[in-house]
């Protein structure tokens, strides 16, 4: 479903991804990670076009990202985006954040979205707070709202920038559950994370990924078991000692 | 002290009815130039931040350009101008609304640029990953934020403007200053004009700059 | 419209272009059109250079009283404030010319009124400088409360005086910390000076309108007067960059760009 081949960015001089090749498919839960500055971020916004990139290509369920014909805003509405800072819209309510997409960009009317979005609120376990501000949520709930923000576009694939990163540690758990149970319904899913427990318990395969190069990209349990790579092992003893 | 005693503010009632029409004259100017000024302001602002070289150069410039020269050259050279270039005479009232429209609005727009250079790079990509364009992520995300985020000094430059209006006085349009001059001199007691005149100007200011600390407050609070 | 269209239009404004007009003279006198501009420059100038000294001068007394911890200064200071910045700057230029000499006592109003000479000149400069100072007196403040609390602290510590806490420490960090608000505030003084044209200061924006009305040739006029208004503004943030780069700190980075 989502083909990415060669592809390699530099921003002026310095390269921050080199040669990455990789392909995810549908219903799979790919787990990218690597130390900080391994270009992981800057590859998933490569995915759905947030980010350019200079070489090579990527298709999304045979849309290619790179071609200049292509109708980003309607590839990227079929690709639901959970970013590190969760950046719900400050100004608006948490159901407004759900239905504005539904509304601008599908073209849904304004009941049909609103009980959409009440729907996911209730999934996610915060349709008590539909009415309220972001600036009146705590992250992990910020998060989660976030992901039904995404869901509500009806995505075929779901992209996840460190979702946890900027959590603290008691609300990690609450966000990894609802992240856990979209796996476990066959969405097909990248996510950019430290967290291994949430690996090692949906993942199917991990990217490891070090200074812009795909150094490792292995099933679950060959990575956790046997990593080829001396720097995925450098890099496992340091997340796994926690 | 002998210069109270000499004062005779009772030429102040007959005249009140005058300078009521030269205030709201300015009022008129300024409300006009505010909003339009905003809107210009804004369509400029978003030139310069936009990736197209030619409009970006435009902005810049028109922006520099009425930065650098004082207000009175713009108000005489948009009184010269536009009716050479319209072929028609305009009225100094016509004129003011025209020029300062076209003045605040480099003022407004360079607000209106830290606005929305003050709306983080997520909540762009967090719209457009909806699948928004560039007109929605403006219109609905950045620039609802980056008003908000500016109004205390976009409402500070709108009390800049209220003073800057008595300028007008140049082409002789009729707001509240020249009315002062007027009465004075129909009445001969320019002092005693002058003076209630700057006290009317300072109250409305004063007030207004109360309100937008109050304002600034009040928004502090919610962040 | 297409090109030639646009300079038909142009000659059909009826506008009569006449780039020699410089040279031209007056309509009533010896002098050329540009004898006159150079006048204007050179009041402009001259205007604006004492105002600044004198808002400098003004703005960083009063700019400081708004910072030390007497509320009785504090107080007066933020009044001296807000007289200046809520009446419009042609207003307190009229109060100035028109009102303050009746103000004072009976000879020197008669004096004023009569016998002082460069009448205008000396009520435009204090008329600006003391708006203007009431600006920088602002940015003063600003900057003096930008610096750490620990400098004032630190400066107490080592048994400076609270005078010599501000003259040998916050003082001299917190202008090159303005420096760069300050320059504007260079800028604006020369095209507020404009504003001294209503009481009769020969300065650029006064000639400009004199010109325009005598020689008929408006737009030349106009674009004389914005070029050597440019020149000021230039030369304004010129000298200000030359200050900036002779009392910068190594290591202290200011407002950087």
């Amino acid at each position: 479903m989502i083909d990415i081949r060669n592809v390699s960015k530099w921003y002026g001089q310095f390269q921050v991804l080199t040669d990455c090749t990789t392909t995810i498919s549908k219903g799979e839960v790919v787990v990218v990670c690597g130390p900080s500055g391994s270009g992981k971020s800057t590859l998933i916004k490569c995915v759905n076009g947030l980010e350019g990139f200079q070489h090579g290509d990527i298709c999304v369920n045979g849309t290619s990202v790179a071609d200049a014909k292509t109708n980003l805003p309607k590839l990227r509405s079929h690709v639901g985006m959970v970013f590190q800072h969760f950046e719900l819209f400050p100004h608006m309510t948490v159901i407004d954040n759900l239905t504005i997409g539904q509304i601008k960009v599908i073209g849904r009317g304004r009941d049909e979205a609103t009980e959409r979005g009440l729907k996911l609120l209730e999934r996610v376990g915060l349709k008590a707070q539909a009415k309220k501000f972001p600036g009146q949520l705590s992250g992990g709930q910020q998060q989660r709202v976030a992901i039904a923000r995404a869901l509500a576009m009806d995505p075929i694939c779901m992209l996840f920038d460190e979702p946890t990163s900027a959590l603290d540690p008691e609300m990690i758990n609450e966000v990894l559950d609802v992240m856990v149970e979209l796996a476990t319904e066959g969405m097909t899913m990248i996510v950019v994370t430290h967290e291994m427990g949430f690996a090692r318990k949906v993942a199917h395969r991990v990217v490891f990924m070090d200074q812009g190069c795909i150094v490792e990209d292995a099933s679950k349990d060959d990575f956790f078991g046997t990593p080829r790579s001396e720097r995925a092992q450098i890099f496992l003893s340091k997340i796994l000692s926690h | 002290m002998s210069f109270f005693a000499q004062l005779d503010f009772t030429v102040l009632a007959p005249s009140l009815p005058f300078l009521w029409t030269g205030l709201l004259f300015t009022a008129k100017l300024t409300f006009i130039a505010m909003v339009g000024g905003i809107l210009l302001g804004t369509l400029l602002a978003l030139a310069r931040l936009s990736p197209i070289y030619t409009l970006a150069i435009m902005a810049t410039w028109y922006v520099n350009l009425m930065r650098s020269i004082p207000l009175l050259m713009v108000i005489l050279w948009f009184f010269l101008v536009i009716p050479l270039i319209t072929g028609q005479p305009m009225g100094a009232e016509n004129s003011a609304i025209v020029t300062f429209t076209a003045f605040e609005a480099a003022y407004y727009s360079e607000i209106m640029r830290a606005g929305i250079q003050s709306v983080s790079r997520g909540q762009v990509w967090a719209g457009q990953a909806l699948g928004m364009n560039y007109r929605q992520t403006m219109s609905y995300i950045v620039l609802p934020q980056a008003f908000r985020n500016m109004l205390p000094v976009l409402l500070t430059q709108t009390i800049i403007l209220f003073q800057d209006t008595s300028l007008v006085y140049a082409i002789g349009a009729k707001d509240l200053l020249k009315a002062a001059e007027i009465a004075g001199k129909n009445y001969n007691r320019p002092v005693e004009m002058y003076i209630f005149v700057a006290l009317i100007y300072f109250l409305i200011c004063f007030a207004l700059s109360r309100l937008v600390k109050h304002l600034n407050s009040r928004i502090s609070i919610i962040r | 419209m297409g090109r030639r269209q646009l300079s038909h239009h142009f000659d059909n404004m009826n506008y009569h272009w006449n780039w020699g007009i410089f040279l031209e003279q007056v309509q009533a006198g010896e002098e050329t059109y540009l004898d006159w501009l150079i006048t204007g420059f050179g009041w402009t100038v001259a205007v604006s250079l004492t105002a600044w000294t004198i808002a400098l001068l003004l703005g960083s007394i009063i700019g400081t009283l708004r910072t030390v911890p007497s509320i009785k200064l504090t107080v007066l200071a933020s009044c001296y404030v807000e007289l200046f910045r809520n009446i419009p700057l042609l207003v307190q230029m009229f109060l100035w010319f028109f009102v303050v000499p009746e103000l004072l006592p009976h000879n020197l109003s008669l004096w004023v009124k009569q016998d002082m000479p460069a009448k205008e000149f000396f009520t435009a400069v204090l008329c600006l400088g003391l708006f203007t100072s009431a600006r920088v007196a602002e940015q003063v403040r600003a900057g003096v409360q930008s610096l750490p609390r620990g400098q004032q602290f630190a400066g107490l510590a080592i048994g400076l005086s609270l005078t010599q806490t501000y003259r040998y420490i916050l003082l001299p960090m917190a202008f090159r910390i303005i420096i760069p608000p300050l320059t504007s505030e260079f800028m604006n003084i020369f095209k507020n000076s404009s504003v001294a044209f209503a009481i009769g200061v020969f300065e650029l924006t006064f000639q400009a309108r004199q010109m325009q009305e005598d020689s008929e040739q408006g737009i030349e006029t106009y674009l004389a007067v914005t070029a050597l208004y440019f020149i000021c503004a230039f030369i304004a943030n010129r000298t200000m960059a030359h200050i900036e780069s002779r009392t910068r700190v190594p290591g202290f980075i200011t407002n950087d760009k």
